[in-house]
């Protein structure tokens, strides 16, 4: 969808009465052929300041995390509390229901049993250790990958890049710069001619 | 940029396999052959996914579902009938059922093995066969499961064996390993299904983005999530993928030691070893790379990806195989050892009774699958040949399945007190059931191979030369001790080198 729509207002005032409202510019889009080329363009974006813009790859590119400056993530200290959790859940949960007889508050009939196997201690830490493990890693699993769900705000069906057909070359084996138009640094004809100076393969308007 | 040897001529073998599987210390083999670029990985791969499929998938699928067939009418007349219509007696009540669990939760093994312990070793061969290898375990596990369900005996109680709250305030014993088992292998379901999935995120985009087919490109649509290839989602991604690979580690190993403790914490000579944990393990992964051998070899034969599944994945897996079998022989020879050096009349008796007693066939024929077998694979002529390859991969699958055999039923058959020594002999319903099992495998990896992306295309993709940036005077870049995969000159444009 490489329309030269001239400006125009990019608030949502802008509502004529006959032909509903008029598209929006979302983002513009910047193809490259190869990992050199977007690295590169990665830097310059990076480097003038912009902070709602992505790289768009075919598989995760090495080191482009530096040049687009992206943080760490913060997802490996969820997966510890998941894990922490976890251990305690499966702590709980073997002692509560082996070793206890406590009853639950709100709920009848509901309370631990005390087994007597081979008249061995209804407590000891080592035979619970292996179901504790269990527990530990099943809760840090689930937290990595709903959390890195959560956190890439993923499943997203809707988004104004699918309806470039030149777009559905990411997941092949071409390489996108996307500049978000909520930037605060946008302006449509700045961020053009800095991606043209880019040598791209093609530029393009992205329509909400 | 540092001296980089050009890639030595490479022959062609079998017809058209390019044999990349010299060894030059000073230079990466590459790991995808026949010049291959981004596009033609996506091509060739997600071809299989959204074409019609070949004649012969229909003919697979034709008889893998009528052993499924088979194997939900056993299932069937069992729980109608009860668990008397298989041959288990006193003192065999393991018998084919727990066999048939354990031979499949093993070969479940090497899957993660694959996809974790090697991620984690940045063994980049890894990506070329990770999500079959994937997929393969999780439908190992299936099989696998169904196993004990139906050994309970009332299957629509199995239930139980989760801690479900209850009117009967009835709790599972949480210090039987039995009960371990519930749990690890739960846990090892949902963690390889998880990782599969996550993996396969990225490639149904691709199968999304490539469909021409309005239901295809809903459905690929509605699992790939809206993926888009950010690298800022990329950055925790990868983030999460780590994590995943280092939880599944540790639970790799505990899976089938969990499995192993169902044996090794009881009385019974031959069960009672402390040897199990890591046998059990070795053994697991030596059957796991035999099944992925079995199934890679023919997949990239009918789809023409000999070029992404090279002669040199075929060769490293066989080297795995060789040293998880000697690992595995070292453990049969530890076990006979064992029995002789305690003195324990019991223990002793228990593997002379292997060897010369109540049924030495299984004995011999997993002597002889596992251990005999696997040695020709020091040659490597013989690493490099499909059908040799082939050969040995199903010897050890049988190897793998009579050593659960021996292991189970034979210390089973002749305890301490020989008024209470028993035979087993397996009725059609044991027979049935495994045949069937192989039809629930198949089945589902069929439909697997058909209409999921059978190769992690992303994963490929980021292992080629082409996809490291090069620097050219850049700080960031310009590190001259890193150079993963680096084969031959620049690679501008996408384009790998010339074909060889």
């Amino acid at each position: 969808m490489s329309t030269a729509i001239a400006e125009h207002p990019t608030s949502h005032a802008s509502v004529t009465e006959d032909a509903g409202p008029l598209p929006q510019v979302a983002a513009v889009m910047a193809e490259f052929e190869n990992v050199d080329d977007v690295m590169h363009a990665a830097r310059t974006v990076r480097d003038a300041g912009f902070t709602r813009w992505d790289v768009h790859s075919p598989f995760p590119i090495h080191g482009i995390d530096g040049a687009m400056g992206i943080k760490m993530t913060v997802l490996p200290w969820l997966v510890l509390c998941g894990g922490l959790t976890g251990l305690l859940g499966g702590l709980a949960l073997t002692w509560w229901t082996n070793a206890s007889k406590i009853p639950t508050p709100f709920m009848a009939n509901l309370q631990g049993y005390q087994f007597l196997i081979s008249g061995k201690p209804v407590w000891s830490l080592a035979a619970n250790i292996p179901v504790m493990f269990e527990t530990t890693v099943l809760l840090s699993a689930l937290t990595a990958v709903f959390g890195m769900l959560i956190l890439n705000r993923l499943p997203m069906h809707y988004n104004p890049l699918f309806k470039s057909e030149r777009f559905h070359r990411v997941t092949d084996d071409r390489f996108f710069v996307v500049i978000d138009s909520r930037d605060p640094k946008f302006n449509e004809s700045e961020v053009t001619s800095m991606l043209q100076k880019l040598n791209p393969l093609s530029l393009e308007k992205v329509e909400d | 940029m540092a001296t980089i040897t050009t890639i030595p001529h490479m022959p062609v073998r079998n017809g058209d396999d390019i044999d990349n599987t010299f060894d030059d210390a000073r230079i990466r083999a590459p790991l995808i052959v026949g010049g291959k670029g981004f596009a033609d990985v996506t091509r060739v791969v997600t071809r299989i996914a959204l074409e019609e499929p070949p004649g012969w998938w229909y003919l697979a699928f034709a008889g893998a579902l009528g052993l499924l067939s088979l194997m939900g009418i056993t299932i069937g007349y069992l729980m109608l009938a009860g668990v008397g219509v298989w041959g288990n007696n006193q003192p065999v009540a393991w018998a084919f059922d727990i066999v048939n669990f354990v031979f499949w939760v093993g070969i479940g093994h090497a899957g993660t093995l694959i996809s974790a312990i090697l991620f984690l070793f940045r063994q980049n061969w890894r990506t070329s066969i990770n999500r079959f290898a994937e997929a393969m375990t999780i439908f190992a596990v299936i099989c696998a499961a169904t196993f004990p369900g139906i050994h309970v005996g009332r299957p629509w109680l199995a239930y139980w064996l989760f801690p479900i709250p209850n009117q009967m305030a009835m709790w599972p014993q949480f210090r039987s390993p039995l009960l371990w088992d519930v749990f690890a292998v739960g846990t090892y379901f949902t963690v390889s299904l998880l990782f599969w999935y996550v993996g396969m995120i990225p490639d149904l985009a691709t199968l999304r983005d490539k469909s021409k087919n309005r239901i295809q490109q809903i459905l690929y649509g509605i699992f790939s999530l809206g993926w888009t290839g950010s690298c800022r989602a990329w950055h925790r991604y990868e983030r999460a993928y780590l994590l995943l690979a280092a939880l599944s580690t540790p639970l790799v190993l505990s899976v089938h030691s969990v499995v192993s403790f169902d044996f090794a914490t009881s009385q019974l000579p031959g069960w009672h070893t402390t040897i199990f944990p890591p046998y059990f393990v070795a053994g697991a992964v030596f059957g796991g790379f035999a099944m992925v051998l079995t199934l890679a070899i023919p997949c990239r034969a009918l789809f023409g990806l000999k070029d992404i599944i090279t002669l040199r994945h075929i060769d490293n897996m066989n080297k795995v195989m060789l040293a998880t079998g000697l690992i595995v022989a070292y453990a049969y020879s530890v076990e006979f050892f064992t029995a002789w050096y305690s003195q324990h009349y019991y223990e002793q008796f228990a593997f002379q009774n292997r060897v010369f007693g109540a049924a030495p066939w299984a004995f011999w024929c997993m002597f002889i699958c596992n251990v005999f077998a696997p040695q020709i694979l020091w040659f490597k002529w013989a690493r490099n040949s499909l059908v040799i390859t082939f050969i040995v991969a199903n010897f050890v699958n049988a190897g793998m399945w009579f050593e659960r055999y021996v292991i189970i039923v034979t210390s089973l058959q002749r305890d301490f007190l020989s008024s209470s020594w028993g035979m087993f002999k397996p009725s059609w319903v044991d027979l049935a059931l495994l045949a069937g099992s192989f039809g629930l495998f198949f089945t589902l990896f069929l439909l697997f191979i058909k209409f999921l992306p059978i190769i992690a295309m992303a994963e490929v993709k980021s292992i080629m030369p082409q996809a490291h940036a090069h620097g050219h005077g850049d700080p960031d870049l310009d590190r001259t001790d890193y150079r993963p995969d680096e084969t031959a000159h620049d690679h501008p444009g996408g384009k790998a080198h010339p074909a060889v």
